[in-house]
């Protein structure tokens, strides 16, 4: 059996499914970045699977994962800043108690 | 001359004067009666004194009678429409003027004596001032605009004024009752002046006079049509049938006004409307016809319901009704100097009778029954022998003034041909005589009424009395038929039509009228018939009489019934319908916004899920319709 674009395919869906899981369903801020790191790490699968079996010989989407990769990380450093902030500020990281925008 | 010259090209301040008084009474003299008083009655005396000018310039130069003088100044003018306000004066303007400023100071004066230690006596005297302005701007209007905004101030004026005592029920219900019912008049007044301008596109009274002989061929049915919805307005401000109900409830304000609304404003504004607007009425035979028989049935009616009425005020009310009739009767058959004449005599007598009744009033207090006054003759001999004049003018006994008035009336019926309204005519004035006799001999002589305590008035009640008697008596020479220019040589419509005296119609009259006050006095005088007995007769037709042929009934059923239920299931649609169409769509979107907050937790990992859930929702659209469809679907572009 030989590994093909499908198997890519499902793993990547079965990444994001978990990271959106994950996301939706933790309080804590911490676990939910981790959840959206996740789903990215999913869409970078589908992107190198799609560059290697669709298009071999072009660089797109790997050019585009690595453009993700380092979105990611500024992302998560903001995220985290603004996590530490907000814990500093209010003593939890809870999302749950996070709510005061709507008051 | 001079004076005459001024007083023509100044006509302007005729009305301005009163005007000034009212001004300042309301604003410096609300505390001081005297200055306030003599105020009101120093403007209109100098307002009478330029009247007299205008008279007599008029009456210099004859060219007026058909060309009147006209000074105008834009007022605002739009597309289409161009107003102007000014001064018109011909020879009808002047013998108004005169006749208003002279009855309006006459009852000025009279009102120091008759208002003393009222508590209103300045606001009394302020609206005099503004009533007399009010009428005399009507009267020298320019065109039918104009007119119509000082034809609405003079019933405000009436309100203000019959509403004096306004701390009564009754006063406050006449007031209310005069100024609605005239309100429906005026209506009419406005659909038909906006139906001129619309035809015309104009409102100015010479102008139209110029260009109706022409239109007139080509519409003779719009000018119909212009023509009655007009004359709505002077049914309602004249008290014709069927809007005459509000006239003999004027009388709830103090007796001064009901002498002035009766004999100078008020109600006179409508006959001189029809007497201005006359060119209009002259092209369409329907109208006039309309106007005469509506004329003449209210003549008729109206002294039918005087005949058993027991108040004296409302006796003298229905009288003016009756009157009214007459000049609107000899309009209607075209006779212009017949209706104006009588107007100018009737001023005098019934502003003298109302005078005279107020001055019987105030002595015993407002006992208003005739039949509870009795024998005041011989404590009040100047106030009886006033209203024996104004009795003897009224009923056409020559050489009083209604006699020359009222047989030129009849003359110009039978003239026209109006063979059935010259009989009407012709009874009404027997009835008139009989009712007035009825009221003077009823309240004036017989038995003393041993409650009463009268005493005569005082020399200011008396000497306005007097004026008004004078011409009462002598008022009606200037239209003898004999005098080669009188009352219709210079108050006239078209060409100068020279009549002489009919010596038949003149007798048949005179033995009207005594006829009339001969019944009276054998019925109310002598006693040799029992007015009861009678009574009882033919009590159907008394009842009818007494309670006004229950005009006033019909109006209040018709109001109960059909104005109460319409507007019962106006209300019920503007409460469900209209409100609640109102109401729902508030409704709906406060619930909407009340559903649509639930969405709103705060939690950011809702908004996550409902991105989520939106974007599953997408790709389910487009994996089922295709990405170009769900696109345009969208509403996203390529």
């Amino acid at each position: 059996m030989t590994i093909g674009l499908t198997h890519f395919l499902v793993l990547g869906a079965a990444l994001f499914c978990l990271g959106l899981f994950c996301a939706l369903s933790k309080r804590n801020l911490i676990a939910i970045l981790m959840g959206i790191e996740l789903m990215l790490n999913a869409v970078n699968v589908n992107l190198i699977a799609f560059n290697k079996f669709v298009a071999p010989g072009s660089f797109e989407g790997q050019v585009f994962s690595i453009f993700i990769i380092a979105v990611a990380a500024a992302e998560v450093a903001v995220g985290l800043a603004l996590v530490i902030s907000i814990y500093r500020d209010r003593t939890t990281s809870s999302a749950e108690e996070l709510n005061w925008l709507k008051l | 001359m001079a004076f005459a010259q001024f007083s023509l090209e100044n006509a302007w301040l005729i009305p301005l004067l009163p005007f000034i008084a009212f001004l300042l009474i309301v604003s410096f003299f609300r505390n001081m009666e005297k200055t306030a008083s003599t105020t009101a009655i120093v403007f209109s005396a100098i307002s009478f004194a330029l009247a007299l000018g205008v008279v007599t310039s008029v009456l210099q130069r004859p060219e007026l009678i058909e060309e009147p003088l006209v000074y105008s100044m834009r007022w605002f003018s739009m597309p289409g429409l161009e107003i102007s306000m000014g001064v018109l004066i011909d020879s009808v303007t002047a013998m108004m003027l005169f006749v208003v400023t002279l009855v309006a100071t006459m009852v000025m004066i009279y009102s120091t004596g008759y208002m003393q230690g009222d508590p209103g006596y300045s606001r009394f005297f302020a609206y005099l001032c503004l009533f007399a302005a009010s009428m005399l701007g009507l009267v020298i209007s320019t065109n039918l605009l104009q007119m119509f905004v000082f034809w609405e101030l003079v019933g405000l004026c009436s309100y203000l004024l019959i509403g004096f005592y306004y701390f009564k029920d009754s006063a406050k219900e006449a007031a209310k009752k005069a100024f609605i019912t005239t309100r429906i008049g005026d209506f009419g007044l406005l659909i038909g002046i906006l139906l001129i301008q619309v035809n015309f596109g104009t409102l100015e009274f010479v102008e139209l006079a110029e260009m109706m002989p022409a239109f007139a061929l080509a519409h003779p049915f719009l000018v119909t049509l212009m023509g009655i919805l007009v004359f709505i307005g002077p049914i309602g401000k004249s008290g014709q049938f069927p809007l005459h109900v509000w006239l003999p409830d004027a009388m709830e304000g103090p007796s001064p006004v009901s002498a002035l609304i009766h004999a100078a404003t008020m109600v006179v504004a409508g006959v001189y409307l029809v007497a201005r607007a006359f060119t209009l009425f002259q092209f369409s035979p329907e109208a006039m016809m309309v106007i005469a028989y509506i004329g003449g049935f209210t003549a008729f009616f109206a002294a039918s319901i005087a005949i058993t009425q027991r108040e004296m005020k409302r006796i003298l009310a229905y009288s003016t009704v009756s009157q009214l009739g007459y000049m609107m009767l000899a309009l209607g058959v075209g006779s212009l100097s017949a209706s104006m004449f009588h107007l100018m005599t009737h001023a005098f007598f019934k502003a003298l009778m109302f005078l005279a009744a107020g001055s019987a009033l105030h002595a015993i207090h407002g006992r208003t029954d005739i039949f509870q006054m009795g024998g005041l003759r011989k404590k009040m001999p100047w106030t009886a022998a006033f209203m024996v004049i104004g009795l003897l003018a009224i009923a056409g006994i020559p050489p009083f003034a209604g006699f020359w008035s009222k047989d030129e009336i009849v003359l110009a019926a039978q003239l026209g041909g109006y063979t059935g309204l010259y009989y009407l005519a012709k009874i009404t004035a027997f009835m008139t005589a009989f009712y007035m006799s009825r009221m003077v001999f009823v309240a004036f002589f017989g038995k003393e009424n041993p409650e009463n305590h009268p005493h005569e008035s005082p020399p200011s009640m008396l000497f306005p009395m007097g004026v008004l008697a004078i011409l009462s008596i002598f008022g009606g020479l200037v239209g003898a038929p004999w005098l080669e220019k009188g009352f219709s040589y210079w108050i006239r419509y078209g060409e100068y039509v020279p009549h002489h005296a009919d010596l038949m119609t003149m007798a048949s009259s005179v033995l009207v009228a005594a006829a009339g006050i001969g019944l009276a006095w054998v019925i109310y005088g002598a006693k040799l018939i029992d007015a009861n007995k009678l009574a009882e007769k033919a009590s159907f037709l008394h009842k009818l009489s007494y309670n006004k042929f229950y005009i006033d009934e019909i109006y209040q059923w018709m109001n109960k019934t059909i104005v109460a239920t319409t507007s019962r299931a106006l209300y019920w649609v503007d409460l469900r319908v209209v409100d609640g169409a109102v109401d729902g769509s508030a409704k709906l979107t406060g619930w909407l916004g009340d559903k649509l907050r639930l969405s709103q937790t705060g939690q950011l990992q809702h908004y996550a899920m409902i991105f989520f859930a939106a974007v599953v929702l997408l790709v389910a659209i487009m994996g089922m319709m295709g990405a170009e469809t769900a696109m345009a679907l969208i509403g996203g572009g390529k």
